[in-house]
């Protein structure tokens, strides 16, 4: 039963956050105790799910075919895990910097909403009700990204709303095509009924529609642009929250579709998944490379490393895909981190844009360290779980004898490297420039608390690379196997 | 029956795409609308359309005798009620966007002001 805790906590909590909205104190501290909560129960499911194997659960024992049914694999529940961990953070640094008026009009009952539809979408084991949980995260991370109704919010939004209609129409038509076809929606069903039949023609067809649904979402190349065009636009806490969370759900469902539903030509997938990761990767970098926005810098980093654990995706061996899991929580837990070691760069000297930044190195050295950690861990320098990551995912490369994807891979890090010490040199080492913004802002002391307990966190995740790449393996052997979700969740 | 909804959708897709890409930032909306009920009854099309016959999938074993199926119109149900709680919040946004801007040019939405 604990299997519905992820997706009824948060709802509960959005109740009770909207009927509170205008007491700041409470919803505050309700917030961050609500997501510690949450991320409890994920450590319980992970602990429980990671001894017992896959855990599934029918609720309103409705049998598994008919029902919608819940399935938590250690794929999703270190996703779920990673992600509630990632609230607390927000939660914690979002007093400090969000100003008194969006913080009283809905953002934190937002924020749950959101939570409850990532949760949905790692737990769900039924295609429609996936679309459903995908509505949720999206109608809630519209309601963040515009909330405060500023005009660069407002273009923003606007392109973010469109792309992320248009997407999701794709992934209503590709859930007919193939309902039409073999007539369940249950993804084990789906799955173990595709082993049976012989003609691929429409599930290939609905696969693409889908591919194109979680590239869109995943900002995958060539459907990236709306992600650098709005990222920037709310305030950076939100930014950290959707960087950490939203794009990753999309490469969780194709991680889990590709799993189940790729049973016909599969050669011809996996050329073509690795053929987009690369491109991924080497253009996300290549753009960033040539941005002066720390933001924007940032957005363009997140599509980079979408084709990295893309191309774990695409290599296919549980080694591979372990990596690729490894990455994705590492790059989880990272990529907030920078995002929000930004926001402290911008309440301290006002701007984001490194043309007006400098000398933060010598004014704060704490700053500087905060920033200095995960940027190291994004550009894969040892100790760090970023050097883990791509290890991992470029040993698995390797083994798999894929030499093209693995060169590409390598080369990427070195632009990542570069464009990291780019904003290093720009906002902290380089003189202060004459012009700028403001000299000595005051920095919240939330804010720093919250950069620092996630900097930990990504320094422990690269000192326990050891045991939580077993885990990783755990969750990349059942992805590999698809046998063993089917037969957890039909109760063979 | 299947070959006049086979053209309505089309028709639809078509003028949604038309939509989408005019400069006008309501006409977009617009679009999106025209998007939302071609896969509604692309959804209806594809789920099976056999009137006065069970509508489930053929050479399945189980067929279910003097049924048809209810879960596509379930499912379109879900996807309209969706469907319109977005195109309100898109129509809001727009809106918004038109107080704030004056316009509603797409021009307007390009980074450089």
């Amino acid at each position: 039963m604990i299997l519905v805790l992820p997706v009824i906590l948060p709802l509960l909590f959005m109740v009770v956050l909207i009927f509170t909205r205008r007491w700041l104190i409470f919803q505050q501290s309700f917030s961050l105790l609500a997501s510690i909560g949450l991320t409890f129960t994920s450590l319980l499911i992970l602990l429980d799910v990671y001894q017992n194997g896959i855990m599934s659960l029918q609720p309103g024992t409705w049998e598994a075919p008919f029902g919608i049914t819940l399935v938590a694999d250690t794929f999703s529940a270190m996703m779920m895990l990673t992600t509630s961990f990632v609230s607390i953070v927000v939660m914690i640094y979002s007093p400090g910097f969000i100003d008194r008026e969006r913080q009283t009009s809905g953002y934190y009952p937002l924020v749950f909403g959101l939570l409850m539809g990532v949760n949905g979408a790692f737990i769900t084991g039924d295609i429609f009700n996936l679309y459903v949980w995908y509505e949720v995260m999206l109608t809630s991370s519209f309601v963040l990204i515009a909330l405060g109704g500023s005009a660069e919010q407002l273009r923003g939004s606007i392109k973010y709303v469109t792309i992320n209609f248009v997407a999701s129409i794709f992934f209503v038509a590709a859930i007919g095509i193939l309902y039409g076809q073999v007539g369940t929606l249950n993804m084990a069903d789906l799955a173990a009924k595709m082993r049976t039949w012989d003609d691929g023609s429409y599930i290939n067809g609905a696969l693409m529609l889908f591919f194109i649904a979680f590239s869109v979402k995943s900002a995958l190349v060539p459907f990236f642009f709306w992600l650098p065009a709005s990222y920037h636009t709310p305030p950076i806490a939100i930014t950290a929250l959707f960087a950490g969370t939203l794009t990753k759900v999309g490469v969780y469902t194709m991680f889990r579709f590709y799993s189940l539903f790729v049973v016909f030509d599969q050669q011809f997938w996996q050329i073509f998944i690795l053929t987009l990761a690369g491109l991924t990767m080497f253009i996300g970098v290549l753009m960033a490379a040539s941005q002066f926005d720390i933001r924007k810098i940032l957005s363009f980093h997140i599509i980079s490393q979408v084709g990295y654990m893309v191309m774990g995706l695409g290599i296919f061996t549980a080694s591979g895909i372990a990596g690729a899991i490894y990455f994705t929580i590492h790059n989880m837990l990272s990529k907030t981190n920078t995002f929000i070691a930004g926001g402290l760069v911008y309440q301290r000297s006002g701007s984001y844009d490194l043309k007006y930044l400098g000398g933060l190195y010598k004014a704060s050295p704490l700053l500087a360290l905060l920033f200095f950690i995960p940027a190291m861990s994004l550009a894969g320098i040892p100790p760090l779980p970023g050097f883990f990551g791509k290890f991992f995912l470029i040993k698995g490369g390797f083994e798999a004898q894929q030499y093209f994807i693995t060169a590409v891979a390598i080369l990427t890090g070195l632009f990542t490297l570069f464009s990291m010490v780019k904003i290093w040199n720009e906002a902290y080492w380089k003189k202060e420039p004459e012009e700028v913004q403001i000299r000595n802002g005051k920095v919240h002391p939330s804010t720093i608390t919250a950069t620092a307990i996630l900097a930990v966190a990504v320094i422990l995740l690269g000192v326990f690379a050891g045991p939580v790449m077993e885990i990783s393996m755990d969750a990349g052997e059942q992805i590999v196997n698809p046998e063993m979700y089917i037969n957890a969740v039909l109760g063979r | 029956m299947l070959f006049l909804l086979a053209i309505l959708i089309g028709v639809l897709y078509g003028s949604a795409v038309y939509l989408l890409l005019r400069r006008n930032i309501f006409k977009l909306i617009l679009g999106l609308i025209f998007l939302g009920h071609a896969t509604n009854l692309l959804l209806f099309v594809a789920g099976g359309l056999t009137s006065g016959k069970p509508a489930f999938i053929r050479g399945l074993q189980d067929e279910a005798i003097g049924m048809s199926d209810p879960l596509p119109q379930a499912l379109i149900l879900t996807a309209i009620v969706i469907g319109l709680g977005v195109t309100a919040f898109a129509l809001t946004l727009v809106y918004r966007f038109y107080k704030v801007t004056k316009t509603v040019d797409f021009d307007e939405l390009s980074e450089n002001e």
